[in-house]
C-alpha cells in the first residue's frame, strides 16, 4: 500500500501507550535530505473533465500519484486538488512545469512537508467481536477516534488526523482484521507565515 | 443580429482572419456546413480526415498561421487523432473543430458518439466541448489564442449538433481571459545576463538551432548572433532552413542521421546555445553521453522543456526571438564596455577544427554505376535529391515522408530560408507528406511545392492527390520508390542480421504512373540517373494539375551516418568511403 518512500509507520507498535498516540514516526529535521514525497496542491478551475486532464497528465508523464484529494473551495468557480506524488517517479520540478501547461490549472503551491499543515480522514471497519470488542473501544478512545457504526462482528470508525497518525492507527487496528477501509488522502494548506495568498 | 450556432461559428472563424479550411462533412457537423456555402472562407473537401488535419498541419507550417479541420464525430474524430498528435508533437498551431452528438444524447453510445475532449486530451494543447451556445463566440477566440500563443500547438472545439442548432444573438468576443493560462513573453534579464557570461567565456560553443526559432520568427535574430559572436549552427529535423545551410558557420542537421561536424562539434563543445530546441532522443542519442563537456543555455518558450532531459546551466524561459534580440544587445553592450570580448579569434581555433570535419567527413554517396542502366541499383535517392534542389527555384518548399527519404531530403536539399522545409519531425507520421503538401501549396500559392515521399507513406495518404486535382492545387510529388520499407529495412539489416521481415512492398504494385493519372496527375517514371533531370523539369513545368514522379532508386540503398538507437553520438557510423579515414582520426 506504501510506495517506497512514502511517510508510513516505523515498526508498529502492539498497544500504543497513551500519549504516544499519532505522533507517528520520527519526523525529519529541517535540514535532513529532500522529503520522501512531494505535496503538490493545485487551484483548478471548477470544471468537467478538469480532474480527468489532471490525472491524465500524471498517467501520460509516467508520474505516480499516491494520493489525491479534490473538493471545491468557498469560491465556486474553482476547486482544491491535494495530491501526493512518488518522489521516485518524477523530479518534482517536471511534474510542476507539467501541471503549469494545463489550461484549467490556476495556480500550484510546491509545499514542503514541514512547511504545510496537513491532514487525512479515514473510515475503518474493523472485527469486533465479544472478546475484542472492549480493545478496539479503547485503542479508538486512545487515538481520539470515533465509533460511526456498529455490528455484531464488527466497529466501523472514523478517525481525523495528521496521516502519519492514520497510518499509525491502521497498524494498531490491523491484528483485529480490518474488513474494509477507505482514507481521503493527504490535504494541505500552507503552514501560517509560509503562506502564498490566492483563494 | 440572431443567428444559428453554426452561423455565429463560421463567422467567428472568419473574424479570426480564417481563409481555408480543409474538412469533411457527416451527420453531427451539417448544420455548419450550411453556412460554409455562404462564406468567405474556403473549403477544401479532402478524402480522409487525416488528410485535412496534415494539410492545415503544411498551410500552418509554411504560414505560420494556424491551420483549421472540420471533420464531424466519431470516426472522423478518431481520424483526426494522428495530425493531433503529429501537431502536438511539432508544435504546430491547429484549430480543429469535431462534430458531436446533441448534447442530450452524449453518454448514450448514440451514433457516431466518441469521447473527443478525452480521446484527445493528451495530443492538444487544449480542447472545448461547447455546452452552451452563448460560449460559442468566446471558445473561438479562446481556442485562436491558446493554438497560437507560447509554445504553439493544436487545440480543438468539439461541437453538439444542438447547440449548432441553438439561436443566439451576435456579439463580439471579450479579451480573452484564461487565469491558468500564461504563455512566457520576454527573457528575465537577469537570466540573458547569465548567458552572456557564458557565451563569452565559451572557446568551444556551438548554437544548437530547434523548431523554436522558426515558430517565433528568430531567424533574423539569429543570423544577428551568429554574425556577431562567431558561433556555429546545427539545425535540427525541425529546424532547417532556420540558419541558413550555405553558412560558412552552418554544420547541418545533428542527431541519429546528422553530419559528422553537426554531431560531433556538440560532442566536443564546451557550450551549447539549445534555442527552441528540446533534446530530443534523435538528438542526444544516449543522454548520459550526450554533450559531456558542454554547459548548457535553454532558451525555451516552454518552461516544462527546461531540465526535461538535459540540466541547463542558464534556463532563458521567453519566446526565442525576443530572447535572441536580448541576448544580441546585451552582448553589444559588453563589446562596447570591452571592446575585445567577442574577438573573432578567440573561437579560431575550434571554427578551424569544425571546419575540418566538414571538408573531411562531409555527406556523400555511392554515384551511380557508370552508364547506369535499368537495373536495379543505377539510380540513387540523393542524386534525385540534389538534381531536384538544383532545378527549383530556391524558395521552393520542400515537404517530406517519413523514412529514408525523409533523411535523405534533409541532408541532400539546401535549406536557406525558414519555412521551406516541412516535415513530420516528432511523430515521425507515414502518410504526412501529401496532404501536407496540398496545404503548403494552398497557404503559399506562389511557390513552387515538391513533396519527397517514399513508396510506403504514398501509400497511405495518396487518396489525397485526388483532392488536390479537384481543388486544382498543383503540387508535385516525388516517390523515392526502392520497394521498400526502407528506414526499416536499413535497421534490419543493420541489427537483425539483414533477417528481412515484412519490409518488402514492390517497385511495380501498385503501377505509381497509372495510378496518378487515375487521379487526375501527370504520372511519369525515371529509372536512370539520365532521365532524372528531364523529367523535374518537365514536372516544374505543369501548373495546372499534380504531378507525380516514380523515381526507380537503388532499394539497398542506407542513409548515413547514422548514430544506432542507443549509442553515443560518439559512436557515429559515417559512410563505408569515410570509415578508414575516421578510424586513423580516432587512433
Ligand atoms: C504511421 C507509421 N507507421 C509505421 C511507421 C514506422 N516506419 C518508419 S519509417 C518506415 C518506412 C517508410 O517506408 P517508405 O515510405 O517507403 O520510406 P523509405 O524509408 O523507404 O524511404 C516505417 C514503416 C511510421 N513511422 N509511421
Ligand atoms: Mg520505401
Amino acid at each position: 500500500m506504501s510506495p517506497p518512500n512514502a511517510p508510513g509507520p516505523g515498526a508498529a507498535p502492539v498497544v500504543p501507550l497513551a500519549g504516544q498516540a499519532g505522533s507517528g514516526p520520527a519526523r525529519p529535521s529541517r535540514a535532513a535530505a529532500r522529503p520522501a514525497y512531494h505535496l503538490v496542491s493545485l487551484l483548478v478551475e471548477n470544471r468537467a473533465g478538469v480532474l480527468v486532464r489532471v490525472s491524465g497528465l500524471f498517467a501520460r508523464r509516467g508520474f505516480n500519484i499516491y494520493s489525491l484529494a479534490v473538493a471545491p473551495t468557498d469560491d465556486p468557480r474553482f476547486s482544491r486538488i491535494s495530491i501526493v506524488v512518488d518522489v521516485e517517479s518524477a523530479p518534482l520540478e517536471q511534474v510542476v512545469a507539467q501541471l503549469d501547461k494545463l489550461v484549467n490549472v490556476v495556480r500550484i503551491d510546491e509545499l514542503h512537508p514541514l512547511d504545510a499543515r496537513q491532514a487525512e480522514l479515514l473510515l475503518v471497519t474493523v472485527g469486533a467481536d465479544a472478546v475484542s470488542r472492549a480493545q478496539v473501544i479503547q485503542l479508538a478512545e486512545v487515538f481520539g477516534a470515533k465509533v460511526v457504526d456498529v455490528g455484531a462482528e464488527a466497529l466501523t470508525l472514523r478517525f481525523a488526523s495528521v496521516p502519519e497518525a492514520l497510518d499509525d492507527f491502521e497498524e494498531v487496528l490491523r491484528p483485529y482484521g480490518i474488513r474494509a477501509i477507505q482514507r481521503t488522502g493527504r490535504i494541505a494548506l500552507p503552514k501560517l507565515g509560509k503562506s502564498v495568498e490566492g483563494p | 443580429m440572431e443567428l444559428t450556432g453554426a452561423q455565429a461559428l463560421i463567422k467567428s472563424l472568419e473574424s479570426q482572419g480564417v481563409e481555408v479550411i480543409f474538412g469533411l462533412p457527416g451527420g453531427a457537423i451539417l448544420p455548419v456546413y450550411d453556412p460554409i456555402i455562404d462564406s468567405s472562407i474556403r473549403h477544401v473537401l479532402v478524402r480522409h480526415e487525416q488528410g485535412a488535419g496534415h494539410a492545415a498541419e503544411g498551410y500552418a507550417q509554411v504560414t505560420g498561421r494556424p491551420g483549421v479541420a472540420m471533420v464531424t464525430s466519431g470516426p472522423a474524430a478518431t481520424n483526426i487523432v494522428t495530425p493531433l498528435a503529429n501537431a502536438y508533437m511539432d508544435s504546430t498551431p491547429l484549430v480543429v473543430v469535431t462534430g458531436q452528438v446533441a448534447r442530450g444524447s452524449i453518454g448514450t453510445d448514440a451514433f457516431q458518439e466518441v469521447d473527443t475532449t478525452g480521446v484527445t486530451a493528451g495530443v492538444t494543447k487544449h480542447n472545448w466541448l461547447v455546452t452552451d451556445p452563448e460560449r460559442i463566440v468566446q471558445v473561438v477566440a479562446e481556442a485562436f489564442h491558446v493554438a497560437t500563443t507560447g509554445r504553439p500547438g493544436p487545440v480543438l472545439i468539439d461541437f453538439p449538433k444542438d447547440v449548432a442548432n441553438a439561436r443566439l444573438t451576435w456579439h463580439e468576443p471579450s479579451p480573452v481571459d484564461l487565469p491558468g493560462y500564461r504563455p512566457a513573453g520576454p527573457p528575465d534579464p537577469a537570466s540573458i545576463a547569465e548567458a552572456a557570461d557564458l557565451v563569452l567565456s565559451a572557446r568551444r560553443p556551438v548554437c544548437y538551432v530547434g523548431g523554436g526559432v522558426v515558430k517565433s520568427g528568430a531567424s533574423v535574430a539569429l543570423a544577428e548572433l551568429v554574425e556577431l559572436t562567431g558561433i556555429p549552427v546545427t539545425t535540427t529535423l525541425m529546424a532547417r532552413g532556420a540558419f541558413p545551410d550555405s553558412h560558412p558557420l552552418s554544420l547541418g542537421m545533428p542527431g541519429m542521421h546528422g553530419t559528422y561536424a553537426a554531431v560531433t562539434a556538440m560532442q566536443r563543445a564546451d557550450l551549447l546555445l539549445a534555442l527552441g530546441s528540446r533534446f530530443d532522443d534523435r538528438v542526444t542519442g544516449r543522454v548520459d553521453a550526450f554533450a559531456p563537456g558542454a554547459r548548457v543555455v535553454h532558451v525555451d518558450v516552454d518552461r516544462a522543456e527546461i531540465g526535461k532531459v538535459r540540466r541547463a546551466d542558464v534556463a532563458v524561459v521567453a519566446d526565442c526571438r525576443l530572447a535572441l534580440e536580448a541576448l544580441v544587445a546585451e552582448l553589444r553592450r559588453r563589446a562596447r564596455e570591452q571592446p575585445d570580448a567577442l574577438e573573432p579569434g578567440r573561437l579560431a581555433a575550434w571554427v578551424e577544427q569544425l571546419a575540418g570535419f566538414k571538408e573531411r567527413f562531409p555527406l556523400t554517396y555511392d554515384e551511380a554505376a557508370e552508364g547506369g542502366s535499368r537495373a536495379a541499383g543505377s539510380l540513387k535517392p540523393q542524386q534525385v535529391i540534389e538534381e531536384l534542389r538544383d532545378a527549383t527555384p530556391e524558395d521552393t518548399i520542400l515537404v517530406s515522408g517519413v523514412g529514408q527519404h525523409q533523411m535523405w531530403a534533409s541532408q541532400f536539399w539546401r535549406f536557406e530560408h525558414p519555412r521551406t522545409w516541412v516535415n513530420s519531425g516528432g511523430l515521425g507520421t507515414m502518410g504526412f507528406a501529401v496532404p501536407a503538401a496540398i496545404g503548403a501549396k494552398v497557404g503559399r500559392p506562389d511557390r513552387m511545392v515538391w513533396a519527397v515521399d517514399g513508396d510506403g507513406c504514398f501509400q497511405m495518404t495518396a487518396q489525397e492527390l485526388v483532392t488536390a486535382s479537384a481543388e486544382r492545387i498543383p503540387v508535385k510529388i516525388a516517390i523515392l520508390n526502392n520497394a521498400y520499407l526502407g528506414m526499416v529495412r536499413q535497421w534490419q539489416q543493420m541489427f537483425y542480421e539483414e533477417r528481412y521481415s515484412e519490409v518488402y512492398l514492390s517497385p511495380d504494385l501498385p503501377d505509381y504512373v497509372g495510378w496518378a493519372e487515375a487521379m487526375g496527375c501527370v504520372g511519369l517514371r525515371v529509372a536512370t540517373p539520365e532521365e532524372v533531370r528531364p523529367a523535374i523539369e518537365k514536372a516544374n513545368d505543369v501548373e495546372d494539375r499534380p504531378v507525380v514522379i516514380d523515381f526507380r532508386i537503388d532499394s539497398m540503398e542506407q542513409v548515413f551516418p547514422m548514430v544506432p538507437a542507443g549509442s553515443s553520438n560518439d559512436e557515429i557510423v559515417v559512410h563505408p568511403s569515410q570509415r578508414a579515414l575516421l578510424e586513423q582520426d580516432r587512433r
